[in-house]
């Protein structure tokens, strides 16, 4: 592996090296898969230069292959809502840029499906986000995330990621499948697993131990299914997925993949957004004020942190015939990515996009919940976690200093933010 | 210049003009009805500016799409007479349409 460098947004001579190093190299040696760019935080200059010179770029990477990269907004608007062309089927190779060469080994989970089988399966669950469950839910966030900050200590350092975003996201998930709230740290550990890339992060050793670590989880989330499936349907996923019957006869693989999936789209997504923002507003202490000066701006504040964060930061698709996209041909079979977080720096879609600007005009107009069939099934939820922690935050806190840099995720799938170091004064 | 009446979710009515030409969620943006959120921005892609049409102007606005068919199937509480709203250009024809939202875009 690399050298650990130290990633910091502040490191100037980092950054200007990158943007150097972005614009002056051969564009067809420009390869925005390098985990190590994500984590360095220098990813956005290669996406700026692409954006600029080459929108709908090809790449040979020795490990994740042959792909697209689709850098502008409505290239990628395009992608996500032609579904029939641009396959997210697990069976293609999914939705990630790796894909496990033996297709057992694949998750089989509804957002890596096609119709009619995705739309079957998310009909299955979604209720649980929709708006009336939401508001029923909204008073036990508002005081968990009150009772999570008050027991913040003062005066000291401590790790934002671990003692807010983690907790939140993860009893926020305990809730949502009503799993035992004793164990969720669990859910923490398997959404982890569930977006590494062995190769890439040794968090654990090889694919077959990722596998293996997801299978306890089957394990542990069969039992919640015994226990549901022969009472009453109640609210929870599990219960709702063991009721339905789109899904009351999923394989065992299939059930996996699903978890998996809402437990990774309920937890890594939100947490980062969660420290970024924090982040972002201690890097713009104008908006900041703003802010304080205007509480209800956190309404169009929390979909420009989702932006600016991006915490998925692409999808991937597979062409099921020839194409074309921003005058490149698209042959059948190939890999073609989604850059989310280059589409949501596309000046040509958003205005001054490398700003953090809490009252803009449009600000749910991002591509961080993705487009089409596929978007975000829990987008509401999401801004409703992060607009209640900021409510709570601004009823308390008059400053939360970010006291050095974050550790970043070496990760092109999860834009992630593990450590920042933060003081509450008084 | 042709106008559409919105009632929010609690009944609160709206009355705004609209430009022939342009989609009736465009209309609401503009005018800052509160209720449609339109995420995407009217490329049919979110299903956030769902609406209501009222049944006696329901066969004047055309039929869905398969997107617009799709899309409304993720959204809650549809009904038979569910649009989204970035999909009805607004026409002479539509003068006066009613359309009520729903508790909440999804």
């Amino acid at each position: 592996m690399n050298a650990p460098i130290a990633p910091t947004p502040h490191d100037a001579e980092l950054q200007a090296l990158a943007r150097q190093d972005a614009f002056s190299m051969p564009i067809d040696e420009i390869d925005v898969s390098k985990p190590r760019l994500f984590q360095e935080d220098t990813i956005g200059h290669y996406f700026a230069r692409l954006r600029r010179d080459d929108p709908v770029h090809f790449t040979e990477n020795q490990f994740y292959g042959r792909f697209w990269s689709v850098t502008k907004y409505h290239d990628i608007m395009h992608v996500d809502t032609n579904h029939g062309i641009y396959s997210s089927d697990w069976t293609q190779g999914g939705i990630a840029l790796f894909n496990a060469p033996n297709p057992e080994q694949r998750l089989q989970m509804f957002i890596a499906m096609d119709p009619p089988k995705h739309d079957e399966q998310r009909k299955a669950v979604s209720p649980i986000v929709a708006p009336a469950n939401l508001a029923s839910m909204e008073s036990t966030i508002r005081a968990r995330t009150a009772k999570v900050l008050d027991e913040l200590p003062r005066n000291e350092e401590f790790n934002w990621v671990q003692r807010v975003s983690i907790e939140l996201t993860t009893q926020m998930l305990a809730t949502l499948f009503d799993f035992p709230f004793e164990d969720r740290k669990l859910l923490t550990w398997w959404s982890d697993v569930a977006t590494s890339v062995p190769e890439v992060d040794h968090l654990v050793e090889s694919q077959e131990a990722r596998l293996a670590e997801l299978g306890k989880m089957l394990v542990y989330f069969t039992r919640l299914w015994n226990e549901r499936v022969n009472a009453p349907p109640k609210g929870d996923l599990v219960s709702m997925l063991a009721h339905n019957p789109a899904t009351r006869h999923m394989s065992p693989m299939e059930y996996m993949g699903n978890l998996t999936l809402l437990i990774v789209g309920g937890n890594d997504t939100t947490r980062n957004s969660m420290t970024g923002g924090l982040l972002a507003l201690s890097q713009n202490p104008a908006e900041w004020d703003k802010l304080r000066a205007n509480p209800a701006l956190v309404d169009s504040m929390v979909p420009e942190i989702i932006r600016w964060q991006t915490p998925l930061p692409m999808m991937r698709r597979t062409a099921l015939q020839d194409a074309e996209l921003g005058g490149k041909k698209i042959l059948k079979g190939d890999k073609v990515v989604m850059w989310y977080l280059s589409g949501n720096r596309d000046e040509e879609a958003i205005d001054r996009p490398e700003a953090f600007i809490i009252d803009r005009a449009r600000p749910r107009q991002h591509l961080s919940f993705g487009f089409g069939i596929h978007r975000c099934v829990g987008n509401r939820l999401a801004e409703m976690q992060l607009k209640i922690l900021w409510e709570e935050i601004l009823k308390r806190f008059a400053v939360i200093e970010v006291t050095g840099p974050p550790t970043r995720l070496l990760s092109n799938f999860v834009r992630g933010i593990s450590h920042l170091p933060v003081r509450i004064p008084g | 210049m042709p106008r559409v009446i919105f009632f929010e979710h609690d009944g609160t009515r709206h009355e705004v003009d609209a430009t022939n030409g342009v989609s009736l969620m465009r209309a609401a943006v503009d005018h800052s009805v509160p209720g449609i959120d339109a995420d995407c921005g009217g490329a049919c892609a979110c299903a956030t500016c769902h609406v209501y049409v009222d049944p006696d102007w329901l066969p004047k606005t055309g039929g869905r799409t398969e997107m617009e068919e799709s899309m409304l199937s993720f959204a809650a509480a549809t009904q038979d007479n569910s649009r989204l709203s970035c999909q009805i250009v607004m026409s002479d024809a539509l003068d006066g349409i009613v359309l009520r939202l729903p508790e909440g875009q999804h």
